[in-house]
């Protein structure tokens, strides 16, 4: 029944090429899971497992044939675990059933390993197709020379290379042992598209079987022998901290072993996650510091009086402020101001990490999207050297950004230190919500200025936030107009901000595609024939529009009651347009009951993954479409769970058709680019609705 | 503290702990069953669905002293070897994506079936909705739930399992 579902080695990051990856002692770590009721578990070293050939540090072959591919970037539920492995098994011509996958730990040699910005499969589609070639031609050298042939007589084919005239196979396990005294290729031949075998096919993920019975080994299920749980109590108020708190009270719980002051706040420390909460209860802190006067009110207006004076311009073309400046026809010009709040990430998997220091080594187990930046931070805390920092990336109970920042990792080690234990940090769902890295609160201004047959001539969006970031999606849009112009206006936040699923997309695409749909209803133009005119020079972004409304049947007009609204946005490589089809009853409850997206992300690693992230992506865009907001009163976010932090369930999940265009561009991203164009889809559909726009997120609070 | 026993997937367990504690506590930090979930310990996400004697129940407001005598299953001692046809059906329609609330779905989803062999599609939403998901799974645990349903269906009826070859 016990099943070991992680293993680590460390000797891998030895292995240089055309080396084996025999060498020094291997780590295993053993979860067991199952009907076993006695904690159990397993630290120990192992004698090395000598695989035959590791060409790289990306893939090694065993002897038995079977492919161990290191996934370097984090599997948070977009499937990467999957598609990386695709990629090396494609140009290795693996038999995928051979196929094993184990994470990478953090090794800057990989690079940052950083999951972000959608880029995983389109930083790796080069090196990870080139990895597997190179493994592929070594194989092919060995049994050319086994057989004494010519090498090019020969060929790769799941799992084996073939002697094209005699139909001879020797499978890669046999070859390996001679493959590995081969010099690896520099630059060896990659497969054309149309020879692929794997890519582009619903290859079913790897993740998933461990995902259905409860063994899948996210942060918060690692146990370790001995090791205790924590949680922190942590200043409500951004900057304050404890002035007095009660340790003798909260030591008194049963449980409960010791209290420690960290860096960001007083840690609770226990045998179990639940004395360590209840231990906390009993702190009684009291606080001080902070910016008691932080509200959203105040906020709000801070970013709505910063759209009223320019800022710096990001990106100008013709000479945008001179035409709006005209004074004649006053009603040629159209204006309008947009706003969206502080959201939280609010994944599934509560904030986690659990530490261990021994020896002058310091292992740390997390469910992180920047391992690098997380073994940096463990190697600053502890000031200890990077080498001597073990990070172990587990699965990720879901990400969208917020598990780029380390902020668990240094409060795991510094209790580490404190206690010498293993130890494991749990944020309660209330600490996440209230202490995340926001999404920025942003404004934006649009102003335009139709000609006499109701096309935009000039286009100015000013972008009023606290990062710069916050302009992408803003400062270059698909629509071709001659003046345009977009500025950013900086305003100060109090409160930790981070990056959000899609980023500034999230809201430059609810302004650009709220503004530019109130320009087709103004001139009472058709929202797609309007965007279709501008669209001259994107020709990624008009055939989504053209595919997603033939799709969605935009032609013929919704049934009573319904109304729809598009939008379009490229972002990360990609270019998607969606249509969400809507009612709202006088009583002004709204439902979308379906959405049609049409998706150009290049070339096409795993379809059913592509399908899977777009639904994702609209559950995850509407939920902040239609009910996310993370309020400040007194200095304090007042959301905190899921009861007024409101997410998308299960009956109120659309219809959602994806449409994946069939290009031969190089691969953009997947995982975010279906969630800036939901907010505006359905802002436009309410539009259409009520006649009245949609200027504000959350939807419900702005109808 | 005192010895609470209870049934764990089928097998007799006797706990030592507070009898306040939350069953989902005891289940993951005590007996080292990390199969199920904390997602919000306010009985709002699902993610620590159990069957309390087949009933689907959250574990992460429950007391332990209140489990006292009653069969607990949770994810791990669903089937074997992922053989229960709502796993299977999980599997085949790749439901899952991070994964973290899925064992919390499913335990709602094989109570359902337990209960209703074919369920509505209002059945299964209300059978749902308390179980929240992030990534949005939601089309896929609904067309899972059919298949799980006609799979049991054709499974129980001869002319279907006929029909079929």
């Amino acid at each position: 029944m016990a099943g070991i579902i992680k293993i680590s080695r460390r000797e891998f990051l030895l292995a240089g090429a055309g080396s084996t990856a025999a060498g020094g002692a291997a780590l295993i770590l053993g979860f067991f899971v199952g009907r076993r009721y006695e904690r159990k578990k397993l630290v120990y070293p192992v004698p090395p497992r000598p695989e035959a050939f590791a060409p790289n540090a990306f893939l090694a072959i065993d002897g038995d044939g079977s492919v161990t591919v290191w996934v370097t970037r984090s599997e948070m539920g977009q499937g990467v675990s999957t598609a990386l492995p695709m990629l090396v098994a494609e140009e290795l011509d693996a038999d995928w059933a051979t196929i094993r996958i184990e994470q990478a730990l953090a090794n800057p040699a990989y690079g940052d390993q950083a999951t972000v910005a959608s880029r995983s499969v389109s930083r790796l589609w080069g090196p990870l197709r080139k990895a597997g070639a190179a493994a592929r031609e070594m194989l092919i050298g060995a049994a050319s020379q086994t057989w004494a042939v010519d090498r090019a007589q020969c060929t790769a084919e799941r799992g084996a290379v073939v002697h094209v005239p005699t139909g001879r196979r020797i499978g890669f396990g046999a070859l390996a042992g001679l493959a590995a005294s081969l010099d690896v290729p520099a630059d060896p031949p990659l497969k054309e598209p149309k020879d692929f075998r794997l890519l582009g096919r619903r290859i079913p993920r790897l993740d998933i079987p461990a995902k259905v019975d409860g063994s899948a080994g996210y942060g918060l299920d690692v146990r370790l022998s001995g090791q205790l749980f924590a949680v922190v109590a942590r200043c409500p108020m951004f900057g304050g901290r404890a002035a007095s708190f009660d340790a003798a009270s909260a030591r008194s719980v049963p449980g409960v072993r010791d209290v420690v002051e960290i860096s960001s706040g007083v840690a609770v420390v226990a045998d179990g996650t639940w004395a360590a909460v209840k231990g906390r209860e009993a702190l009684n802190i009291q606080w001080t510091g902070g910016a008691p006067d932080l509200s959203s009110a105040g906020m709000s207006e801070l970013l709505r009086s910063g759209t009223e004076t320019s800022g710096d311009t990001v990106n100008s073309v013709g000479d945008a402020g001179a035409v709006l400046a005209a004074a004649d026809q006053p009603d040629r010009t159209v204006e309008a101001v947009y706003e969206v709040p502080y959201l939280a990430h609010a994944a599934m998997e509560p904030i986690n990490c659990t530490a261990h220091l021994a020896g002058g080594t310091c292992h740390v187990w997390v469910p992180t999207q920047a391992p690098v930046r997380a073994q940096r931070a463990v190697a600053e805390t502890l000031g200890i050297k990077v080498s001597d920092v073990i990070v172990h990336t587990t699965l990720l109970g879901g990400g969208f950004g917020r598990r780029s920042v380390p902020a668990e990792v240094r409060e795991a080690v510094e209790l580490a230190r404190a206690t010498g234990k293993p130890i494991q940090v749990v944020w309660s769902r209330e600490d996440d919500i209230r202490h995340d890295f926001y999404r920025q609160a942003t404004a934006h201004r649009l102003t335009a200025r139709l000609d006499d047959s109701g096309w935009p001539v000039a286009w100015r969006h000013r972008v009023v936030a606290s990062h710069r970031s916050a302009v992408d999606g803003a400062s270059e849009i698909p629509y071709k107009i001659g003046n345009f112009a977009a500025e950013f206006v900086k305003v100060e936040s109090k409160i930790p901000l981070g990056i959000w699923r899609s980023v500034s997309h999230s809201y430059t695409a609810f302004a650009v595609e709220c503004f530019i749909d109130e320009l087709a209803a103004r001139t009472g133009k058709d929202a797609i024939a309007f965007r279709r005119h501008l669209l001259a020079d994107s020709p990624r972004d008009l055939a989504v529009l053209d595919a997603v409304a033939e799709k969605s049947g935009w032609s013929t007009p919704p049934r009573q009651g319904r109304y729809r609204g598009v939008a379009l946005h490229p972002c990360f490589g990609s270019h998607v347009a969606q249509v969400a089809e809507i009612s709202a009853n006088p009583r002004g409850k709204m439902r979308v009951h379906r959405v049609t997206c049409a998706v150009d992300c290049g070339m096409i690693v795993n379809p059913d993954i592509i399908e899977a992230q777009i639904e994702g992506a609209i559950a995850f865009g509407l939920t902040a479409a239609l009910y996310g907001q993370i309020r400040l009163d007194k200095g304090r976010v007042v959301e905190s769970n899921f009861h007024d932090y409101r997410v998308l369930r299960f009956d109120e999940m659309p219809e959602v058709d994806v449409h994946i265009l069939p290009t031969t561009h190089k691969p953009g991203g997947i995982g975010e680019v279906g969630v800036p164009p939901i907010a505006p889809a359905v802002a436009n559909a309410v539009s259409a609705a009520t006649n009245t726009r949609v200027r504000a997120l959350p939807i419900q609070r702005a109808s | 503290m005192s010895s609470i026993q209870f049934k764990l997937n089928n097998h007799p367990v006797a706990v030592n702990v507070d009898g306040q504690t939350p069953l989902l506590w005891v289940l993951r930090d005590t007996l080292g069953l990390t199969g199920t979930k904390y997602g919000c310990g306010v009985l709002q996400c699902g993610a620590c669905t159990v069957h309390i004697d087949d009933e689907p129940t959250r574990s992460c407001q429950l007391a332990i002293e209140t489990v006292a005598g009653k069969r607990v299953t949770t994810i791990e001692g669903l089937a074997e070897h992922r053989s229960h046809p709502i796993q299977q059906a999980w599997i085949a329609e790749q439901v899952p994506q991070c994964g973290y609330c899925q064992s919390g779905q499913i335990m709602a989803a094989a109570a359902l079936l337990a209960k209703n062999p074919s369920p509505s599609d209002r059945d299964i939403e209300l059978a749902m909705r308390g179980n929240l998901c992030r990534c949005g799974t939601y089309r896929r645990i609904r067309r899972a739930i059919r298949r799980a349903a006609s799979a049991s269906g054709a499974a129980a009826s001869p002319t279907a399992q006929n029909r079929g070859q």
